[in-house]
């Protein structure tokens, strides 16, 4: 008896592979069948729901959401100066953190790829991976009792007769730039590994000054890397609400559509299409700079 | 090669968008076959029907509430006595409550007058059958059958209790202690302040702005902040736009400002009770319009009169109902408002609060005090004096709020 169930068993089994045996397009297709789902119905899916309803309007009064075509939310967005100020000072912050990350992680990704011993490269790139291990919201909260107005940063510079920066955007800029820091040096660091040292020895030989060498060899062999890393740091700055919330009297796109969605969410999806348009721009820029080349 | 594959690519990604884009743009033009989402239709508000008779408890009940409004000492005797276990949410603004009662997962919520309307209007609350409600008989008149908890005359909940939002300063760095909202509106004297100054993120501070100008620039006639024409409106929206370079914090939790004040960077500015004792409680060194002042600084103050309103969707009436009674008896009553430092709505509960003058110190009986609290309410076109169409609605404040933040 068992033995026949084994026997069935392996029949439909082999029936099975026979079906997919020498059909490529079906392998192909059943393999990709779920993640396709995924992407196409829960991820484009619902970024097409919202835009949408970007084009729908509220009752002012009830905040119930009126079901007609209406270009109402994008003349809004173009028309008040305040969301073209807001979405100016986002662009602008993202600029900032992505060249102050770019300019701070070159260094540290170029001594781990090229200078540093195998054991202490394996220390930094953990110590360069240690603080994603932590909430990024307590990172924030740290940084908030940093820049607080009887906090470390304003005690250490006090006998300077400084002050911190208090609330506002250059705290959005320091807390940004702090934390999208490891996705700008893992990036770079991966890129200069791939250069080989051959080529900067060659160019030694040649009599290149090192920095020379560093400018015409190292860097735009390493430049797609550094695109890849500002690509993190844009999106991420440009995205983020909380600690703009958190350390900034101060308005940005994340905040602006965190406010919207509480009494006007077509508002909301509609401003939420800004950031997709800066980061598709974004991205242009970033292909002709050949960030996609070797990926 | 690899660039011909690129620009492949790249057409079939083009082609990608335009689909959907199209698509979208089918779906958004369908969409106008229906006007209006959930609740019933028709021009007026409310949803359900009121509860007739009272049932046995459903074993749950899930809130929406302020903070300190829902504490394990008067809700665990509630789940004693009813069975009925308290889920609760705080929010930190009525746009929260509004917007978290619209996903109908919630029996009920502890709505200011500023969402009491808007609750009503999109028809997410139920009318409340108060003779279900036995401690109802005994509410303060005052805040029975008022325009914020009553509509087409039916009552839309059962009132808390009521209160003022504070002034509230670090005494170490404000002196002398202040008694006019000036300090903190009056570019100015709040300019000694400059980036310490914190006010409630909600556009409902624009009412304090108007409140300070009803008492400081008689000329533009505001008779109640909540009552804007566009020239007042203006005016206020003008006088929180010179506040914004002072402004250090705009809070939006209570959590947030009581670590504010706490580690120093905020040193004054409007509050709520919950936060003045949490910072008390910890001996931090803040102050706030003296009990000799009625805690009021001179030209009175914004305030709240808060309603427990059931959605029209409980799917647990009769334990919302339960809390209802529970939260105006006596003892319960006078326990929430000695915790969070409110007016009770209960006459009795001025008998079992712990300070026996608490009631008279908070003016609880005195409805004249009240006068000079104006509760939130939501801004609406139509002003009550006269029937005048020419105010500014809710929908221009939060336009207004966004563009005084810059």
């Amino acid at each position: 008896m068992a033995t026949d169930a084994v026997v069935v068993k392996r029949s439909a089994g082999r029936r099975l592979a026979g079906l997919f045996h020498g059909r490529r397009r079906l392998q192909i297709g059943s393999l990709l069948a779920a993640p396709m789902a995924w992407l196409v119905i829960l991820y484009l899916g619902s970024l097409v729901v919202l835009l949408i309803t970007a084009f729908w309007t509220v009752n002012p009064l009830s905040g119930t959401v009126i079901k007609e075509f209406s270009l109402e939310n994008f003349e809004e967005l173009v028309n008040v100066p305040v969301y073209r100020e807001i979405v100016w000072r986002t662009v602008r912050t993202a600029i900032l953190v992505t060249f102050t990350d770019a300019i701070i992680a070159f260094p540290i990704a170029f001594y781990m790829a090229k200078i540093a011993g195998r054991k202490t490269k394996a220390l930094l790139v953990v110590a360069v991976l240690m603080p994603l291990w932590a909430s990024y919201l307590v990172k924030i909260i740290a940084w908030r009792a940093i820049l607080a107005e009887h906090g470390v940063l304003n005690w250490a510079l006090s006998p300077l007769g400084l002050h911190g920066p208090g609330e506002g955007v250059t705290s959005v800029w320091l807390v940004m730039s702090y934390l999208w820091l490891p996705y700008m040096v893992l990036p770079i660091f991966a890129g200069l590994e791939r250069i080989p040292d051959s080529l900067i020895s060659a160019s030694e030989d040649l009599g290149a000054h090192p920095l020379t060498t560093f400018r015409r060899v190292v860097l735009p062999l390493s430049f797609p890397a550094v695109v890849a890393g500002s690509i993190f740091t844009f999106s991420l700055t440009l995205g983020d609400y909380l600690a703009p919330k958190l350390v900034s009297n101060e308005q940005f796109i994340g905040t602006s559509i965190f406010d919207s969605i509480t009494n006007n969410q077509p508002f909301a999806a509609a401003f939420a299409l800004v950031p997709i348009v800066v980061v598709i721009a974004y991205l242009g820029v970033a292909r002709k700079l050949g960030a996609f080349e070797h990926v | 090669m690899r660039r011909e594959k690129d620009r492949h690519a790249a057409r079939t990604a083009w082609f990608v968008v335009a689909g959907l884009v199209a698509f979208m743009l089918v779906l958004a033009g369908c969409g106008g076959g229906s006007s209006t989402s959930g609740g019933s239709t028709g021009s007026g508000g409310g949803g359900g029907e009121e509860l007739q008779k009272l049932g046995k408890g459903e074993g749950e009940l899930n809130l929406i509430s302020w903070a300190g409004y829902v504490e394990p000492e008067w809700v665990k005797p509630f789940e004693g006595e009813s069975g009925c276990k308290v889920n609760d949410k705080v929010a930190g603004t009525s746009d929260e409550m509004v917007k978290l009662m619209e996903t109908g997962q919630y029996d009920g919520v502890s709505a200011s007058g500023n969402a009491t309307a808007r609750l009503w209007a999109a028809h997410e609350v139920a009318p409340v059958n108060v003779s279900l409600v036995p401690n109802y008989k005994t509410v303060f008149a005052d805040l029975k059958g008022q325009p914020y908890n009553t509509f087409e005359g039916k009552p839309y909940g059962i009132p808390h209790g009521r209160g003022a939002n504070l002034l509230m300063w670090n005494k170490n760095d404000v002196t002398p202690p202040p008694s006019s909202w000036e300090i903190t509106l009056n570019p100015k004297v709040a300019a000694k302040y400059s980036g310490h100054i914190t006010q409630y993120d909600d556009p409902m501070s624009i009412a304090e702005g108007a409140l300070y100008l009803m008492n400081h620039e008689k000329s533009l006639g505001i008779e109640n902040p909540y009552e804007l024409n566009e020239e007042q409106f203006d005016a206020a929206v003008e006088l929180m736009k010179e506040q914004k370079p002072n402004v250090g914090e705009y809070w939006s939790s209570a959590e947030q400002q009581i670590e504010g004040f706490a580690n120093g960077s905020n040193q004054v500015g409007t509050t709520w009770q919950y936060q003045y004792f949490a910072l008390k409680g910890e001996n931090e060194p803040v102050e706030a319009s003296p009990a000799s002042q009625g805690f009021l600084p001179k030209e009175g103050a914004t305030g709240w009169s808060d309603t427990w309103m059931i959605s029209a969707h409980a799917k647990h009436p009769n334990c919302m109902y339960m809390w209802m009674n529970y939260i105006i008896s006596p003892k319960a009553n006078a326990e929430v408002a000695e915790f969070f430092g409110e007016a009770p709505a209960q006459e009795k509960a001025c008998e079992h609060t712990k300070n026996p003058n608490f009631c008279s110190e908070y003016h609880a009986e005195e409805p004249a005090f009240w006068k000079r609290v104006w509760y939130w309410q939501t801004p609406l076109s139509e002003c009550s004096e006269g029937g005048e169409t020419d105010c500014m609605n809710y929908n221009d404040w939060v336009r207004a709020w966004t563009e005084i933040k810059g």
